[in-house]
């Protein structure tokens, strides 16, 4: 038996049947065709699917898709408005914050919430607030950088 | 006039990244596309008794199952190898069949024995839970150092043992000899761990048999599109060449696992020609444990003979090598050709002798993993150096001045000839090492690490300078080692009408950023803004041909195939130049942008010439119209980047936690097209080897359960266990590829891992700690202080 649900996503409201079942990754990757945000892992862990739930990240292979029935969500689709990007994916550009880019969209969310929880990190803060994205390709050292950089960004404007 | 080449360029491709745009495998949908979920070995090693999945078959949207003996029905070939290796003997190399899918026996968790296709993923699942499969367990073998015993359980009942082949290098007889005359002899015994490469992007394959025009797609996370064809269409599926696509699209990591070809590719292709329907798998995590390449898994005893002076007589060792259960794609190459002969180093050795066997075990397939061999070279012998300077009393940095190979530029200078095979480039090894001690400000550790002792605090210095061999390789010679196939590059190169440039590359980024770095060398070379260029990889529809990314390959033998279209259409360009200037051809020069006669203001825009080209009114006579070119590059030699790592830790004294505090490399990859891309390469390179010291390490039990399978189990460094990195180059030019580039994709994973453990052991040393087991855990490093403190 399925379950309608209504979520806005990037400002726009879907309303859906979804199987009782289905994970919010699954939704979005597989339902709404929204493949920016990625799957890494099966436990968890990785944090390629983090997105912004109701104003806070959350790794969307935790969520049933009817558990953000009527949820206000960020995915990175959603981060750059009217074409301008927003400072954290200037960070990842400007500073190399990335590589293969398949844990860059669950990292830039993870910048966000580090941000909005202290505008002005220190290092320590930043690599701990990271903690629960898995990156392979850049050893964190040019995210850290990004992160940074955003925050001075957004502190400028 | 360079305007883009050696500067930190942002990256091209990096807009769609950021932006949710890329594309990778997982994200493509095709119309009427199925889904698939393999049932996988449990155990070890079990006979198949029987197979029965008449239960999934009944659920609703259950499209098809498919076992072993379906896919030998169809007469399909196993997945082969592209290295031979043939014993000391002469016999030829044991090369078991690894089949798609299994029909008698499993050989590992996570052989594949079933697939189930469905109308979604969450159908295909629920029905590969009702397939019943009746295994009989049997006895496994699963460490290296157990594989070769009398009573081993056999990996392959059709072989005498479990010997894939046996392998040496060198000079026995003089290295016997040289170990004679030794003042001094350092040994060591131990385990280099079985490594899971843990690309983020998870390995997926879609399958898409075209009826109608009897043609096959294949879309993988590949880092080798082509190699991928070739095997899969020639070997395995015995399908036409021409009637087979494999496109990469964008790859989300690889460092080595997405090089070989998997069985998922080969059954999603053939699948979905039995059912008519396009067909996707994409690993769950806990399936890439098992199924991705490992890494590493060398059993190693090594000794190092030294005079009384602290000179290198000789060195000679050991390595029993894991292969897993089946010979993947590079396998054995890794443990040979990408390792025995890089035991030279960038010391002057006189005489080495090294022995390799090469075992299967009931384990997931061991091939290259960054760095493939040179990391376990490096291992050794730069465990050994600052193991033998402890011992000899002489500071572990003089002792590498000591045997350092003096500099050779390889032009004025002939390439250093080594004792096992290989003939380096160029090499100045010194200044990396001074430039690496300034800056971590060598002169004043050893005081400040005496007082931190005094104040119960244990900080540690730890060494390694090292060279690696990239850019492989010329075909000849690796034909000659045992490559079956060439390993050039191609690249077309072509300028569009309007001038907008348009380039074909064989080498194909799965994170690199060749659009970015490919795109410089463009613009430069024809003076047009980057802009103007698009660099197209991936896809074997588009490419003519391509040998694909690893071994620190793609500018080295990939840019080198770049610039000789490029010089093909320059050549050209300079004859429909001439012609419209009304000038001698000899009488041009090119640069920014135009063709101008010598000593006049004459001149003509490259794009002018590009639009005469494709609109050949006004042309030279007898010249075809067009400026397109494609090239193969077959590399004259190997490349050889090198370096000096220092590290500096502390450690926990309670509780054995390591900490790296600084972690300076001086790295020495050639000339740089982009050194932010290079930075960020050795970045990525040093935390992978800082991995494998401290956290990572995948193990099996005596039943050949792998204990490290998942993420909650397996320790990835994140972000809170690694320090900025502090990076500087020397730059000693290639001297035979027109790029001067040699690499920087490996060196960082290369160098790293000694450099840890050296560092911790010589935080340890004073309590009388000399050797300890990868990962360096802070269980492991607890212990050893106890052990040393005789607790």
């Amino acid at each position: 038996m399925n379950v309608p649900i209504t979520v806005t996503i990037n400002g726009t409201a879907y309303t859906r049947d979804v199987e009782p079942r289905q994970l919010l990754v699954h939704f979005l990757r597989e339902t709404l065709n929204l493949t920016g945000t990625h799957i890494g892992c099966d436990t968890s862990s990785c944090g390629a699917c983090t997105i912004m739930l109701n104003g806070q990240t959350v790794k969307s292979c935790t969520l049933l898709a009817a558990q953000a029935d009527g949820a206000e969500i960020m995915t990175v689709e959603g981060l750059a408005t009217d074409g301008k990007l927003h400072p954290i994916q200037e960070g990842f550009w400007q500073e190399h914050g990335l590589q293969c880019g398949f844990c860059t969209p669950g990292m830039m969310m993870a910048g966000v919430q580090i941000l909005k929880n202290n505008p002005n990190p220190t290092e320590e803060e930043i690599r701990h607030g990271l903690e629960g994205n898995f990156c392979r390709c850049t050893g964190y050292h040019n995210i850290v950088k990004s992160i940074q950089y955003a925050a001075k960004k957004s502190a400028a404007m | 006039m360079s305007t883009v080449v050696g500067k930190p360029i942002r990256r091209v491709e990096d807009k769609r990244f950021i932006t949710g745009q890329g594309r990778y495998t997982d994200d493509i949908k095709l119309h009427g596309m199925t889904y698939a979920v393999i049932i996988r070995s449990p155990y070890a090693h079990a006979r198949i008794k029987s197979i029965d999945a008449s239960a999934a078959l009944k659920i609703k949207g259950v499209v098809a199952v498919f076992t072993g003996k379906d896919i030998e029905a169809d007469g399909m070939g196993g997945i082969p190898t592209g290295w031979q290796v043939n014993l000391i003997n002469g016999e030829t190399m044991r090369e078991p069949k690894h089949p798609i899918l299994c029909t008698d026996k499993v050989r590992h968790v996570g052989d594949g024995v079933a697939v189930v296709i469905a109308e979604d993923l969450a159908i295909a699942e629920d029905a590969a839970e009702l397939v019943q499969v009746n295994y009989e367990p049997l006895p496994a073998v699963a460490q290296v150092r157990d594989a070769l015993a009398a009573n081993a359980p056999k990996v392959h009942d059709e072989l005498p043992d479990n010997l894939a082949f046996d392998w040496n290098i060198g000079d026995k007889e003089k290295t016997d000899a040289a170990f004679a005359t030794a003042h001094h002899v350092t040994t060591l015994e131990f385990y280099n761990q079985r490594l899971v490469p843990n690309a983020i992007e998870p390995r997926s394959a879609i399958g898409h048999y075209e009826e109608g025009r009897d043609f096959y797609t294949l879309y993988t996370s590949t880092q080798n599109p082509h190699l991928i064809r070739l095997l899969m269409s020639a070997f395995v599926l015995q399908l036409p060449e021409h009637k087979v696509r494999v496109v990469g699209s964008d790859v989300g990591g690889g460092f080595g696992s997405k090089i070989f070809h998997y069985a998922e590719e080969a059954l999603v292709t053939w699948a979905s020609k039995k059912i008519k329907r396009p067909i996707k798998w994409t690993a769950a995590r806990s399936e890439s444990f098992v199924t991705d390449a490992h890494g590493r898994d060398h059993q190693t005893t090594v000794s190092m003979a030294f005079d009384k002076d602290g000179k290198i007589l000789g060195l000679r060792g050991h390595t029993i090598a894991g292969m897993g259960a089946y010979l993947s794609t590079f396998a054995p190459a890794v443990p040979t050709y990408l390792h025995g002969t890089l035991l030279q180093g960038l010391y002057t050795t006189p005489a080495i002798y090294y022995k390799v066997d090469a075992v299967f075990t009931h384990t997931t397939a061991v091939d290259a993993y960054r760095g493939a061999g040179r990391p376990e070279a490096t291992y050794l012998l730069e465990r050994l150096m600052d193991t033998a300077a402890r011992e000899m009393k002489i500071d572990p940095a003089e002792l590498r001045f000591k045997n350092f190979i003096p500099p050779f530029d390889g032009v004025t200078q002939p390439g250093y000839q080594t004792q096992v095979a290989l003939q380096y480039d160029s090499g100045n090894y010194a200044p990396t090492l001074h430039k690496a001690l300034e800056i971590i400000d060598y002169k004043n550790f050893r005081k400040r690490q005496e007082e931190a002792r005094k104040n119960g605090k244990f900080i540690g210095i730890g060494f390694s300078t090292f060279v690696e061999a990239c850019g492989i390789a010329p075909s000849a010679v690796v034909g000659s080692l045992g490559a079956r196939a060439g390993l050039y590059e191609s690249a077309i190169v072509r300028v569009q009408p309007t001038g907008k440039v348009s380039v074909y590359t064989g080498s194909h980024s799965h994170g690199q950023g060749h659009e970015t770095t490919f795109a410089q060398i463009v613009a430069d070379s024809f003076g047009i803004p980057m802009e103007d260029v698009e660099i197209v990889h991936g896809d074997t529809e588009q490419i003519p041909f391509g040998m694909g990314t690893y071994g620190s390959r793609s500018l080295a033998v990939g840019g080198s195939a770049i610039m000789k279209s490029i010089d093909k259409i320059k050549e050209k360009g300079a004859k429909i130049a001439a012609h419209l200037l009304e000038a001698n051809e000899a009488d041009l020069v090119f640069a920014e942008g135009k063709w101008t006669v010598k000593g006049t203001d004459k001149s003509i825009p490259f794009q002018q010439v590009a639009l005469t080209a494709y609109v050949p009114h006004n042309y030279p006579a007898g010249l075809e119209p067009g400026l397109d070119f494609s090239s193969f590059y077959d590399p004259l030699n190997f490349t050889f980047p090198f370096g000096a790592h220092i590290a500096e830790v502390e450690v926990e004294a309670e509780t054995g936690e390591v900490k790296v505090t600084r972690y300076v490399s001086v790295d020495d990859v050639g000339t740089i097209i982009n050194p932010m891309i290079v930075e960020g390469q050795l970045h990525g390179g040093i935390a992978q080897g800082i991995g494998q010291a401290l956290y990572e390490g995948a193990f099996y039990d005596e039943s050949g359960q792998l204990l490290q399978g998942t993420y909650m189990d397996y320790t990835m460094p994140r972000a809170d266990n690694l320090p900025m990195f502090e990076h500087s180059t020397t730059v000693t030019p290639c001297p035979h590829n027109p790029l001067g580039a040699k690499g920087a994709g490996e060196a960082g994973t290369i160098a790293s891992t000694p450099t840890i453990v050296n560092a911790i052991v010589d935080a340890l040393s004073h309590l009388g700690v000399s050797n300890l087991e990868m990962p360096c855990t802070p269980a492991r490093v607890w212990s050893a202080i106890q052990t040393a403190k005789g607790n």
